[in-house]
C-alpha cells in the first residue's frame, strides 16, 4: 500500500440517468506511468475528472498519496499534488511562457493584497528551471502562448506540471492534435518525467505511443473498467479486443 | 528567414513573428496626426504646435497644449478605468452617467453657505453640508464610485449577465439618480478649497513652487492616475489577473484565480475612477448639472479602442490608452485650430472610432493567419 499512490474504490458519476463511470476500481504506483485506453464515451475523461477535482464523484472513495481525499475543486487537486495537462490546454493567449506557468499560483515579492507586486525574476528563474526538467525547448520565454506553434503550447502546459513539486501528472489526450514531430517532441516530455520517477496518467487513443510509453493499461468500456494490462504481457489486438468489447479480463467478468 | 531549430522535434522558431507592440503604432499615429495639423495651419500661415503670435515670448504654443492636456483629462481618467475593464473582456457603458449622478451628489456636499453674503440659492441640503471640509465630497465621491462600480461588479460577476447589460443598465439608472437628486436644478456655488481642487496649482504644490501649472489639476491628475495604473497593470497581481481572465477566462478560472471577485474588483476600480473624473469636472466648472458626462463613456471606450486596446480583451495597455487619449484630444483642438464645423469634428470622431476597431479586427485576423 505504501508505494501506491492514487487509488480509488467503487468510483461512480452518474449524470442523472447516464451512468457515465461505473464503480471503477484503479490505482497507480510510484514513478508507474498507466494509460486509460477507451473508445469514445467509454468515461476515459469523465474518470479524470473526478479525480481531479473537475467534478465530484457520485460515490466512491479516492486515496491519493496514503489520505482519503475529497477534491472541492482542481485547484485543490493541484495543491494536493495532482497536476492535470487539459485537453483544452488551459493556458492563456495573451502571456508569455512564465506568467502561463505561474497562472493562478504567482510569486510576491511585496504582498499588498490584490495588488501585490509580482516577483518577476523568481517566477523566470523557476520558470527556466521546470523547463530544464522537462527538456522542454522555447527559444524566447518572453514570447507570448499565441505566437507558437501546437506543440510549443503543449509543452508549455506540460512544463507547467513540472514547475511545481507535483506528485502525479494526468495528460487527457496530450497529443491529439499535434504533428508527428511535435508528438515526438510531448513523447520525449513523458520519457523525461519517467526517468524522474514521476508516476502519470495517460489517456490515448495511439496504440504506438501507449506501448511506447506507459507500463501498464487499463481500458474502460461503457464506464466500467474491463482491463488491466502489464505492457510486456500484451500485445496491440488483444488490447483492441478489450476496447471492442470482444474479450473482458477475467477479474472483470461481473462487470461486463 | 532567421529561423533556430531547436528541441528534438525540430520546431522552429521564427523571430519575425515577434510583433511590436501595438503602441509604437499608436504614437507614430499621433506624430503623424500633429504633423498633419501643422502642415495645414502653415498653408493659412498659422502653425498648430508653434507660438507664432510676436508679442509672446515662447517657442511653443502653449496655450493650445494647456487646451489639449484639459480637454483630454477628465475623459482620459475615465478611460484609464474603462481600460482595465476592457482588458479583462468587458465593457463599461455606465462611466458618463456615473460622472453626472456623481457630480450632482459630490458637489451637494461641497457647497458653501453665504454666496457674496447672501445664502447659497442652490442649496442642496441644510447648514449641516455647508462648508464642509473639502475631504467630505472627496469621500462621498469616492463612496458613489465604489457603490456604482460595485453594482456593476457584482451583476456581471455572479449573475453572469454580460457587462453589455449590466452597465447599459447602470448608465439609465444612474442618468436617473442625476436628474432626481435635485430635480434637474443644477448645484453651484462650492468652496474655495473645492473649486482649488482643479483650479489650484497642483504642480507648485509637488515641487514647493519650483515649477507652476495653475488650473491644470486634471492633467496632472490623469498623468499621474495614468503612472500608478501603468505600474499597476504592469507589476502586480491585479494586472496580471486582468490579462489572463481577458486572455482565456476558463484557463484563469481552471487555474485557480477567483475570477468573479477580480471582475468586482475592477469594476469598483473603474466606478471610481469616474467619480474622480466628477470630481475634477464640478471643480473645474464650479457646478455641477444632471447632463454632465453625456456620452464620456463613449469617448474613453475610444480613446482606449485607439490606443490598441483590444475589445476581445487580453491586450493593449495603461500607456496605450494615454496615447490614444491624446490623439482624440490632438484631432479636436486640430480641427479648431483650422476652423472646421464642430458639426464636422462629430462625424470624424465616429469614423476615428469605427478605424479603430477595424484595424484592431485586422490585426487580429493577420496574426491568426500567421498562426
Amino acid at each position: 500500500m505504501s508505494d501506491v499512490i492514487l487509488k480509488t474504490e467503487g468510483l461512480t458519476k452518474h449524470y442523472g440517468g447516464v451512468h457515465a463511470l461505473e464503480e471503477a476500481d484503479f490505482e497507480v504506483r510510484k514513478g508507474e506511468h498507466v494509460a486509460i485506453m477507451g473508445d469514445n464515451g467509454a468515461g476515459k475523461s469523465t474518470f479524470v475528472r473526478q479525480i481531479t477535482g473537475v467534478e465530484q464523484p457520485t460515490r466512491g472513495k479516492i486515496w491519493f498519496d496514503g489520505r482519503d481525499v475529497n477534491f472541492e475543486g482542481p485547484l485543490k487537486a493541484r495543491e494536493a499534488g495532482i497536476e492535470t495537462v487539459f485537453q483544452n490546454l488551459a493556458l492563456a493567449d495573451d502571456l508569455d511562457v512564465a506568467s502561463n506557468l505561474f497562472l493562478g499560483r504567482e510569486k510576491i515579492r511585496f504582498f499588498l493584497g490584490p495588488f501585490s507586486i509580482l516577483d518577476f525574476r523568481g517566477m523566470r528563474e523557476a520558470t527556466k528551471r521546470a523547463l530544464e526538467r522537462t527538456a522542454v525547448k522555447i527559444p524566447n520565454l518572453s514570447n507570448t502562448i499565441r505566437n507558437m506553434s501546437g506543440g510549443q503550447r503543449q509543452c508549455v502546459a506540460i512544463a507547467r506540471t513540472a514547475a511545481f513539486a507535483s506528485k502525479m501528472v494526468v495528460m487527457d489526450e496530450p497529443t491529439a492534435a499535434l504533428g508527428v514531430q511535435e508528438t515526438a517532441q510531448v513523447e520525449n516530455i513523458i520519457r523525461t518525467l519517467k526517468e524522474h520517477g514521476e508516476p502519470l496518467i495517460l489517456i490515448s487513443h495511439n496504440m504506438r505511443q501507449v506501448f511506447d510509453l506507459v507500463d501498464r493499461i487499463v481500458v474502460f468500456r461503457r464506464g466500467r473498467i474491463v482491463a488491466n494490462l502489464d505492457k510486456n504481457k500484451t500485445d496491440g489486438q488483444d488490447v483492441v479486443a478489450y476496447i471492442t468489447g470482444a474479450k473482458t479480463g477475467a477479474e472483470f467478468e461481473k462487470a461486463a | 528567414m532567421t529561423s533556430t531549430s531547436h528541441g528534438v522535434g525540430g520546431l522552429t522558431f521564427d523571430a519575425k513573428k515577434r510583433e511590436w507592440p501595438a503602441e509604437i503604432g499608436v504614437f507614430v499615429a499621433l506624430v503623424l496626426i500633429v504633423t498633419v495639423f501643422e502642415i495645414l495651419n502653415r498653408m493659412n500661415g498659422t502653425s498648430f504646435l508653434f507660438n507664432m503670435r510676436e508679442s509672446v515670448d515662447a517657442i511653443i504654443n502653449q496655450q493650445r497644449i494647456d487646451i489639449i492636456l484639459l480637454q483630454v483629462a477628465i475623459t482620459g481618467i475615465i478611460a484609464i478605468g474603462v481600460t482595465q475593464v476592457i482588458i479583462t473582456g468587458g465593457i463599461d457603458l455606465s462611466s458618463g452617467s456615473v460622472v453626472g449622478a456623481t457630480a450632482m451628489i459630490v458637489m451637494s456636499f461641497a457647497q458653501t453657505a453665504l454666496v457674496n453674503g447672501n445664502p447659497n440659492p442652490k442649496a442642496v441640503f441644510g447648514p449641516w453640508a455647508m462648508d464642509l471640509p473639502v475631504i467630505a465630497p472627496i469621500l462621498v465621491g469616492i463612496g458613489c464610485g465604489i457603490l456604482a462600480g460595485g453594482i456593476n461588479g457584482a451583476l456581471i460577476a455572479y449573475t453572469r449577465i454580460p457587462p453589455f447589460i449590466a452597465t447599459l443598465g447602470m448608465m439609465v439608472s444612474a442618468r436617473g439618480v442625476a436628474r432626481w437628486w435635485s430635480n434637474g436644478q443644477p448645484v453651484s456655488f462650492p468652496t474655495e478649497s473645492y473649486a482649488n481642487l482643479a483650479n489650484g496649482d497642483l504642480v507648485g504644490a509637488m515641487t514647493f513652487g519650483l515649477f507652476h501649472w495653475q488650473g491644470q489639476n486634471p492633467a496632472m491628475v490623469f498623468f499621474l492616475l495614468a503612472i500608478l495604473f501603468y505600474l499597476v497593470m504592469r507589476y502586480t497581481l491585479y494586472g496580471k489577473r486582468c490579462y489572463a481572465i481577458g486572455s482565456n477566462e476558463d484557463a484563469a478560472r481552471m487555474s485557480g484565480i477567483n475570477v468573479a471577485r477580480h471582475k468586482l474588483l475592477v469594476y469598483v476600480v473603474a466606478g471610481v475612477l469616474a467619480a474622480v473624473a466628477a470630481i475634477m469636472l464640478t471643480s473645474k466648472n464650479v457646478t455641477a448639472q444632471a447632463g454632465m458626462g453625456v456620452m464620456y463613456e463613449l469617448d474613453a471606450i475610444a480613446m482606449a479602442v485607439i490606443g490598441g486596446v483590444s475589445l476581445s480583451g487580453g491586450r493593449g495597455s495603461i500607456g496605450g490608452t494615454v496615447l490614444g487619449a491624446l490623439i482624440f484630444s490632438v484631432i479636436i483642438s486640430g480641427f479648431t485650430s483650422i476652423r472646421l464645423d464642430a458639426y464636422y469634428q462629430e462625424m470624424v470622431k465616429g469614423a476615428i472610432i469605427v478605424g479603430a476597431v477595424v484595424l484592431d479586427q485586422w490585426r487580429q485576423r493577420s496574426r491568426a493567419s500567421r498562426g
